[in-house]
């Protein structure tokens, strides 16, 4: 059970939380111009990978606010939290 | 004849407090501090249960929570029996019953102990091989296997018992009160750290408090001295809170822990009632100190699991801390000195040392030539090959030992003995450091697995971190604790330690007998009954990972987990196989480190608070009403209300002609309800749905048809808009939460820049749907001064208006096709607004109705149920919706995939209605539908997914998903059933009053 430092609330059990899967997809501005390969790739493909990952988390029964995780999915250690918009950390 | 074997006081045991108990019908005495299993072994009880596969007699091994053989049905008949419960964590009380398991007729004699003579023929993997064939013959075979499985009883009544979960928060937790706990304990807690000591046992101290070993001293007294002068101490700091009966489960990530206390199981039945029994605590810490100590190795040979035969330490703390001898004869089996301290412990109360055999051959330590001095003979580079004794130990066979311990040599010798402690090391109880995800490495001098790579804030100290003797524990626990507390000064700088312990082993994970392996029975596992045989049989059959032998032999699967013998088992296999310990790995420790109760784990959500239930404002007239309810997410709704009698066929088709012929209600107040408010909502509920609203006028309601951005349907509702930047949203009942979550998904992530604010109002407001030809005049009376006119108050308008001083929101919207109107009013006067509804309709037989009705109404009209007649996989122009989907808009959530070649095919399923050729005939919901009857296989079509005989058209009528439904108007199709085949035509899924004249009657 994670304990996730919520940017707006502090630190809270993980089970105020909602995952979101992977951050920093942004939806298209001008979706209609898009093949149907360009659409899929957003709609559709995540890269699910074993180590450092990007990921949306809301803190749906606290403050009901998005963020963003930056979390390795191999030993599950949450390597940074920011608030949406702003810049993901280096790696 | 039953002799009493309490040799000595001890301060732990209250003689002046004599408890009657009763095992297997027979009662017993012992002393208020007694476990079951000391008080069985003062009555000279070994014989307590019977092995699970071959029903071999067995007795109590350990003296802690890893007992493998004596677990007993506690209370058995009672509602409070507990099956599976170790004999060694039971104290005793008075009135305690308890009883052997997997036994019958009785212990003594088990009808199943013919399994041990035809065991030859159970070996490894006898079930998967014996059972396979024919298929067909499972189900005969599971009925014997299932009879003839199983440890204990489960209760058949209710628990009577209370039990609770608590979320508490530490500075530190320190798991495990033996001596390096308790150290532990006590320099956290004096700097100023919020510290939680927890610990399985009744008493502090673990096994320091009865080491009695005179070669050790810490500041000039003996272990067990010095830490009762801690253990005082402890008691009043301030920062520190002390639990005993608790014991850690489980060890998550994040120094998230589950505990047990046990608060009421050590006491009578009388003082049991309504307290609370066991209480989970859910702790999290910011940091863990393990100190869960080590647990003693047996020894594998050939017929180790005799009662009577014991771990050497385990006879030891029976002599020590609770005065009991464990046998009259007594030997040692061992391949360290760790047995020479229990024999030395027994010879000083008194109790007859026969020998000692030691598979090593020699060791010149102090405390082996104490022994050697009181006379005891030692017999070195000896191991038992045999022991005899059916249902007691009555004497072992040693032969000499090869130099590479392979084989045995010599003449055999026997010893008659009714005891025999077993010491084969000590392995660290890494299991909760493993849980949390932390990495072992095998140690290869020491021959054990330790803590390597911690992956939170923790620390394992004392036997579990690998340190056993007191010197190192109190040197490497004084800089662990510094380290990790960020101290500089301990309790530990001062103290002085004198030791004489050697640590000197001879590791044999399998000893030899005279008789080949196979005519042999060295156990592994003893509750699973897996012997060495069985794991070397497993591997050459071709099994080679730890995690498939344990399967397959079943070691380590039982109720213990194998916390015996577990080691072994690896041992075995890496000396089988010729690879390192290091590198087979270890099997998966899981949760919990010993059984919880069902009770424990789901605390106080039983009865009513099992699950959370929502209901109306409205609830209490539906109960006088004797409505029928049906769950719609977590609401209660009405369902419908049958009277005189009627079954809910006839209560549905008569609110259905109702509400069509004069006037109906509906209970609408679970319906989603969300508050838009900001200058950007307009724009707002434009990218939501798919049809347009900046146009929408204020005063003027519109339906909305939300989509995923895969273009798929997800919630539907009517939203109205309220002023110029304020609408009110209503979505589904089931969908209210996902949708507001959907919508501020989008507002801070990819529309950050809109203004708009959203508000959950679904429980502000009771909603009652009037509805029919009536609903008007109804209305009417109700507020007379309502201009209710078509012109003023036309469809799809909502006015504010004022039932006597309650403010309500009136939408003239309709989900049935009738006349109606929502109105909507603070909740708490839902239940005023229905009774004034009720009694202005009385005249017109006003008829309440529930969701039933109210789904045949809709389904008269086509109108489709958001995850009844769509699944996810539903466009709008599958749903022959085209009309609501904007064209004009540049964009909405899921536009673009409304053009994906996949969401354009011709041949999707799309949503027809179908009649039945005998309208009599009701299809029925998740039928599937076929356009051949005499073709295999055939192509499903589709399915029903809804269906109703519908009393207004006096006829059956369905909503159906049909491969390229929208071309198939008119054409025959037919729905398969178990018994016959069912004609149907596909239709319109409009099926009443196409031209919504009613809607203006």
């Amino acid at each position: 059970m994670f304990l996730i430092n919520c940017p707006y609330c502090g630190e809270r059990d993980q089970q105020e939380f909602k995952a979101g899967g992977e951050a920093h997809i942004e939806r298209p501005k001008q979706p209609t111009e898009l093949s149907d390969d360009e659409w899929a790739e957003y709609l559709f493909m995540r890269k699910n990978i074993k180590g450092v990952q990007f990921e949306r988390w809301n803190h749906a029964h606290g403050c009901r606010k998005w963020f963003n995780m930056v979390r390795d999915t191999s030993n599950d250690e949450i390597k940074a939290i920011y608030k949406m918009g702003e810049k993901p950390p280096a790696q | 004849m039953i002799k009493n074997l309490r040799v000595k006081s001890s301060e732990y045991i209250d003689e002046t407090n004599r408890i009657s108990f009763k095992f297997n019908g027979k009662t017993y005495h012992g002393f208020k501090g007694d476990t079951l299993a000391s008080a069985l072994l003062a009555n000279n009880v070994h014989l307590v249960g019977r092995s699970f596969k071959y029903h071999r007699p067995r007795g109590i091994m350990t003296s802690g929570s890893e007992e493998p053989n004596a677990i007993v049905q506690v209370n058995p008949g009672t509602n409070r029996t507990e099956p599976n419960v170790r004999a060694t964590e039971v104290e005793i009380y008075e009135g305690l019953e308890a009883s052997s398991q997997n036994c019958w007729p009785s212990v003594e004699f088990d009808i199943g102990g013919i399994n041990n003579f035809l065991s030859p023929f159970f070996p490894a993997g006898f079930y998967y091989k014996t059972f396979m064939w024919p298929a067909s013959f499972w189900e005969k075979y599971e009925f014997f296997i299932r009879h003839s499985a199983g440890l204990g009883k489960s209760p058949t009544s209710s628990d009577p018992d209370i039990y609770d979960h608590r979320n508490i928060h530490y500075d530190v937790l320190v798991v495990g009160a033996g001596i390096s706990g308790i150290l532990a304990a006590k320099n956290a807690a004096k700097n100023n750290f919020k510290t939680l000591l927890v610990d399985e046992k009744n008493e502090l101290g673990g096994s320091t408090i009865f080491e009695n070993n005179e070669f050790n001293k810490i500041d000039n007294k003996t272990p067990s001295e010095w830490l009762k002068k801690e253990i005082e101490e402890i008691k009043n700091i301030k920062n520190l809170e002390i639990k005993t009966r608790t014991s850690v489960a489980a060890y998550h990530q994040y120094n998230y822990l589950l505990a047990r206390e046990n608060l009421t199981d050590h006491l009578e039945a009388k003082d049991k009632t309504n307290k609370i029994r066991q209480r989970l605590l859910k702790i999290r810490a910011k940091k863990v100190i393990l100190a869960t100590g080590a647990l003693e190795r047996p020894l594998i040979f050939n017929n180790n699991d005799r009662p009577g035969i014991m771990l050497s330490s385990a006879v030891k703390k029976y002599s020590e801390f609770y005065g009991v001898a464990c046998g009259s004869k007594n030997v040692f089996f061992t391949n360290n000195d760790s047995a020479y301290e229990s024999a030395l412990s027994l010879y000083n109360k008194g109790i007859n040392v026969e020998a000692i055999i030691d598979i090593r051959e020699q060791s010149e330590s102090k405390i082996v030539k104490k022994v050697k001095a009181a006379g005891i003979k030692i017999y070195w580079s000896h191991s038992i090959v045999d022991t005899a004794g059916y249902k007691r130990l009555n004497s072992v066979s040693i032969m000499k030992l090869s130099n590479d311990g392979t084989s045995v040599t010599g003449s055999k010798i026997s010893i008659s003995c009714d005891c025999l402690g077993v010491a084969g090391g000590w392995t660290p109880a890494v299991h909760l450091y493993t849980q949390s995800g932390s990495k072992l490495k095998f140690d290869e001098e020491k021959q054990i697995f330790l803590p390597n790579q911690n992956t939170s804030e923790q620390i394992s100290v004392g036997s579990c971190g690998g340190d056993f003797k007191i010197d190192e524990i109190i040197k490497n626990l004084n800089h662990k604790l510094k380290d990790t507390l960020n101290i500089k000064e301990t309790d530990l700088d001062n103290i002085n330690v004198e030791i004489d312990q050697e640590n000197s082993k001879r590791n044999i994970w399998l000893l030899p007998s005279d008789k080949p392996l196979g005519k042999t029975k060295p156990f592994v596992d003893y509750q699973n009954d897996a012997t060495a045989k069985d794991i070397k049989l497993a591997l050459r059959e071709g099994f080679r990972s730890i995690e498939h032998v344990k399967r397959y032999t079943t070691t380590g699967m039982g109720t213990d987990q194998g916390k015996l013998g577990n080691m072994h088992a690896l041992g075995i296999i890496a000396d089988t196989a010729g690879v390192k310990m290091g590198e087979l790995g270890t099997t998966t420790f899981r949760p919990p480190y010993t059984p919880l109760t069902f009770g424990t784990i789901v605390g106080r959500n039983v009865g009513k608070f099992f699950d959370i239930f929502r209901r109306t404002p409205m609830n209490d007239w539906h109960v006088e009403n004797k409505a029928e309810f049906e769950n719609v997410g977590q609401w209660k709704r009405a369902w419908y209300y049958p009277i005189n009698g009627e079954t809910m066929h006839q209560a549905v088709q008569r609110e259905s002609k109702a509400a069509r012929e004069s006037a109906g209600i509906l209970d609408a107040s679970t319906l989603g309800k969300i508050d838009i408010q900001g200058s950007d909502a307009s724009e707002f509920l434009n990218r939501v749905y798919t049809n347009a609203w900046s146009k929408l006028a204020i005063g003027k309601c519109r339906y909305g048809l939300m989509l995923n951005e895969d273009g798929m349907v997800y919630d539907d509702g009517v939203t109205t808009r309220l002023g110029e930047n304020h609408y009110i949203m209503t979505t589904t009942t089931g969908g209210a939460a996902n949708v507001l979550g959907k919508l501020e998904d989008y507002l801070q992530t990819e529309w950050p820049e809109l203004d708009v604010y959203l508000t959950s109002v679904t429980d502000h407001y009771a909603t009652a749907s009037l509805c029919g030809p009536n609903s008007k005049k109804i209305l009417k009376k109700i507020i007379p001064n309502l201009d209710l006119s078509d012109e003023s108050f036309p469809h799809m308008s909502y006015k504010e208006a004022k039932i006597g001083n309650i403010q309500c929101r009136i939408m003239r919207i309709s989900f049935t096709g009738e006349h109606s109107y929502e109105i909507n009013v603070q909740a708490s006067y839902g239940i005023d607004l229905w009774e004034k509804c009720m009694e202005a309709g009385k005249e017109f037989n006003i008829t309440p109705y529930g969701t039933e009705t109210m789904h045949l109404l809709r389904a008269e009209k086509g109108f489709i149920i958001v995850g009844q007649d769509t699944d996810g996989t539903m466009t709008p122009i599958d749903l022959q919706m085209d009309w609501i989907v904007s064209k004009k808009k540049y964009d909405f959530i899921g536009k673009r995939s409304l053009y994906r070649s996949d969401t354009m095919r011709e041949d999707r399923k799309q949503l027809v209605g179908l009649l039945t050729e005998d309208p009599n005939v009701i299809l029925e919901e998740g039928a599937q539908i076929v356009s051949e009857l005499n073709q295999s296989p055939v192509e499903m079509l589709g399915h029903v997914t809804s269906s109703y005989f519908s009393p207004n058209l006096n006829k059956s009528i369905a909503l159906a998903v049909v491969r390229g439904g929208k071309d198939m108007m008119g054409k025959q199709l037919f729905v398969p059933m178990e018994n016959k085949n069912i004609n149907v035509t596909v239709a319109n899924p409009v099926f009443y009053d196409e031209k919504n004249e009613r809607l203006n009657a």
